[in-house]
This record gives C-alpha cells, structure tokens and sequence, in this order.
C-alpha cells in the first residue's frame, strides 16, 4: 500500500428521493451534485473527472459535463448496471493513483417511478431473441429463477428470505427519508402478493425517482476538505453472464470474484468489517451475495437475519439506510450504499441518532450488484 | 408477440423449430454444444461450428410461476417459465406448457414448439422452443 497515491471519498449526496416529477434526471445530478461538492468544500471547477451511468442519453458523462458547464479531461460513462457505481469508484481510484486526475465527481440520476411508461414492445433483436419470447418478467423473474434453484439446494424457506426484508425495515425505520418506515413481520412479507415465485412482492425492491453524487479526492487534496476522507481500501468487479439462462451457477454471482479481489488489495480480512452495504435489489440478492463473498456458507446467510446479527444493534450490520427494499431503488441503486457507506464511517449518525450508527465503525464492505446478477462490484472504506 | 429479429445466426434455429426441431451448434475443436447461437465457441474460442438436431429432452434446472406479467404476456400469466438443461450439455430459457405449480425442479420435459397465442406465420421466430412434461 505504501507509496501508493490515495483516493477517498470526501462528499456525498442524495437528490429528494420517493416521487418526484418536477426533476430531470439532469436536475436530480445538479441537486445531488452540488451537495455533495458543497459537504467536501470543493467548487465545481475543482472536478477534473465525470463519472456517469444511466440509460437516458448516448453518453451520459458527455452530457452531464455539458449540462453542468464544465469540460472534465477524464470522462467514464461505464455501466454495468446497478453495480455501476462501486466500478466507477475502483476506476476513479485507479485515475487517482495514476496521478491523472484530482477530482472525480461520481453521479447518478433516475426518474423510473415518474416514467412508468416503461414496457413498450420493443422487437427482441441479438441474443434478446432467444429467451424474449417466453414473457418472463424482469428483473424479478431471474432473480425468482435462482431464489427457487436456491431454496432447492439449501432447503431455504420463504420466511427465511423475508427476514432479510423485516431486518432490513428496521433499519429503515431509523431514517427519515426511508420510503417504508412501518414495523414489518414475516407473515406480512409472505402474505403480500405473489409476484413471480417464489418472491413476493415484499421481497422486491421499491420503484422509486431519486439521484445520488460521491466525490473522490486524490491525497493530496485531502487537507483542503470540509470532511473527514474515507478511504478507498480495495476495489473488484466482474461479470458471469447477461441473460439469467447463461449463468454458470445460479446460486454463485460474481461475487465470488470481486469481493476476494477487493479484500485483497485492501489487505482486509472479514473479522476486520464492521458494516456491509449490499445491493438489495430482491432479498435473494442479499443472501446470495453473502455467500458468494464467502461472509457466509453456502446455505447460511439467512441465519445473520434471524439471530437479529444484521439489524440495528446487531454485530453483523446490513443495510442500514433500509436498503433498495424500504429506502429507496431509483433504477441502479449502487451509488447509494457508498453513500450510506461513508456516512457510517465518518460517525455522521452519532450525534443524530445513535441507534443508526454503527458504533465504532472503521471499514465498510459495499457491494453492488448489476442486471440480473450479472455484474458485481466490490469496494472496501476505511476511516482515515 | 414478442418481434422476433431474425438474424443469419439465428436463422437455422428458428427454421428448425418449424418442423419441430431443435437445432443446435456444435464446436468442431471442443465437441462442445452451444446455445445460443453464435459464431464463436463460447467455451474455447475457436470458429468452427455446425449444425446438429438435438434430442429435444432435458431436466428443469430452476422454474418460477409469474403471477404479473408485462405487455401481450399479462393475460398469459401465471404461466411456466423454466431453465432447461438440454442433454446435449446447454441451458435455455422457455415456458413448459402445464398447469402452473405442476412442474418441479429435476423434472424430465421434452420439446414441444409453440407460438404462444402469436399468428402462426410459418416465419422463423413465429414458433418458440417450448417445453413440456414427459409422460
Ligand atoms: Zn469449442
């Protein structure tokens, strides 16, 4: 690690989140961006580097740069899905490093739940055509695909992937601009609708409007901050498979190989993390995840959700913004663990609400998860 | 339905299913089949394939019951959908033709082409690699 220049993350910001059509996803970036610089006390002209993934423009880290008036020398539109976000952190950390840039602005922007005009028949062209005709929705119908093949190599119950929504609900409850803050039990997860099974619809993830912003800063800006940095320790990702028929192993994503790429440059091991933020997309994703960083045997991360290890108070702290399952899932969902991630770290919530802080908090574990866990990145914080 | 786009690689696997066929590719320098089509060995990057009509028997390797379903599907649902492994060696994507919760993990299915309440044109991609149970 030594001699290396290092990344951190200085500022971070979510745009207002839940519903919100009186924003482009242009002036969700503003808002979120100008937060986050604003929490670092860093200008706009500071951002030497744009790091953009969205849907909404043939290049959107082009189109940002235009929209906000700047002309960064280092432009990344990479996406990757949901798992965009924590890339684009190990790419930005790399640049750093590289001694080419200073500055990177890292943002994201979505308004799904205002569109919702989504689902227009569009003709399936390429390798699309082959499992198209069958009508199976998604994203929820490949991740029900490998939650069923799941539950049938580990005997995984129903309740048991619901406690992975009630630990994560209490989490919620402890944050104001959580979407979900009622209590929630497992028989109401199991009693809501069926929508793809085995999943219910208390096992997916909310659709919501929302955008997110990270700013990460070489070293040597560091004194200059408004903000406690919080390290970049290690960075991995990987892809296994685009369409959910091509993936080797439904029960292993690529997990398995980016999260020991990251805790290795980190110089991390599992007993030195005190606070995971895992893409929650569905709470199969969770479980899976667990067991593919290799946090987990095969079969038993559900227990970290049962024995309470991942609820508020817990010495196994999951999700503890509430997740994409009751705080907020605009779409990809990525830039808000690092967000969570590094407010953890920093001690933010001590003063605010102790319940929420993970009490003595010193490295982080984000992992985000992509398509139809097609794509994963893994990224290790450390307080500085 | 869904507007299938036909392309040269496809094309042998759609003309297939019309007669109820299911066409496969097969690697001359692994042996290995290969699904889908394409026009490299996914599994050692060589270039020669051909053509083979496979058995069209296989396992369930996963399944789920959608109970929602978007566009010209939602009135289909709930439906089968299922990952098949082929006995040739490949995996796909289709909907076995069952009474939804019929059909468990490990079951044995076999071909069964089918439009899926489309038009039947006898177009390639008007007629899709569906499943159902054996015996
Ligand atoms: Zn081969």
């Amino acid at each position: 690690m030594t001699g290396r220049r290092r990344a951190a993350i200085a500022g971070v910001a979510e745009s207002e989140l839940g519903k919100t059509p009186h924003l482009t996803v242009l002036a969700q970036q503003v808002q979120a961006s100008r937060a986050a610089l604003a929490e670092a006390g860093l200008g706009r002209d500071d951002v030497d580097a744009l790091f953009v993934a969205g849907n909404w423009s043939w290049s959107p880290a082009v189109a940002l740069a235009e929209y906000l008036g700047i002309r960064p020398d280092y432009l990344d539109s990479t996406n990757i899905g949901g798992s965009s976000f924590e890339a684009h952190i190990g790419h930005a950390a790399a640049a750093i490093e590289a001694g080419m840039i200073d500055v990177a602005l890292i943002t994201y922007g979505s308004t799904q739940r205002s569109d919702r005009s989504r689902n227009q028949p569009r003709p399936a062209t390429l390798t699309e055509q082959y499992d198209r005709p069958f009508g199976l929705p998604l994203p929820v119908g490949a991740y029900a695909l490998a939650a069923a093949r799941y539950q049938h190599e580990y005997g995984v119950s129903g309740a048991q992937l619901a406690e992975v929504a009630v630990s994560t609900r209490k989490w919620a409850q402890l944050n104001p601009v959580a979407l979900h803050r009622d209590p929630l039990t497992v028989d109401e997860v199991l009693a809501s609708p069926m929508i793809c099974e085995p999943l219910h619809k208390l096992d997916c993830c909310l659709v919501t409007d929302g955008g997110g912003a990270v700013v990460l800063v070489a070293e040597d800006r560091w004194a200059d901050l408004a903000t406690r940095p919080v390290q970049v320790l290690g960075h991995g990702e990987t892809t296994t498979h685009s369409t959910i028929t091509n993936m080797p192993d439904l029960t292993v994503t690529g997990a398995a190989r980016s999260g020991p790429r990251a805790m290795r440059a980190a110089g991390i091991d599992f007993a030195d993390i005190d606070v995971l933020e895992i893409y929650d997309s569905f709470t199969i994703t969770v479980l899976l995840t667990l067991e593919s960083l290799g946090f987990c045997k095969p079969g038993e991360a559900a227990d970290l959700f049962t024995e309470g290890h991942a609820a508020p108070g817990g010495r196994t702290p999951i999700n503890t913004n509430g997740g994409g399952l009751s705080y907020t899932h605009p779409g990809m969902y990525g830039i808000f663990l690092l967000i969570e991630a590094t407010r953890q770290l920093r001690h933010d919530y001590a003063a605010t609400d102790p319940r929420r802080q993970v009490t003595d908090a010193e490295v982080a574990l984000v992992h985000g998860t992509g398509g139809v866990l097609s794509s994963t990145s893994t990224v290790l914080l450390g307080r500085s | 339905m869904v507007h299938i786009v036909v392309d040269p690689e496809s094309e042998p696997f759609w003309a297939g299913l019309l007669v109820g066929e299911l066409r496969l590719q097969r690697c001359a320098a692994c042996q290995r089949a290969i699904f889908y089509p394409r026009s490299v060995c996914p599994h050692c990057f060589a270039a020669d394939l051909s053509w083979f009509t496979a058995a069209g028997t296989g396992t369930v390797y996963s399944v789920t019951v959608p109970h929602r379903a978007f566009g010209e599907f939602a009135e289909q649902a709930p439906f089968i959908v299922a990952l098949v492994d082929v006995d040739e060696g490949v995996r796909m994507m289709t909907r076995v033709l069952a009474e939804p919760g019929s059909v468990q993990i490990g079951d044995r299915v076999r071909l069964a082409p089918n439009s899926l309440g489309g038009a039947e044109t006898g177009e390639p991609g008007s007629v899709y690699a569906c499943f159902e149970p054996v015996g």
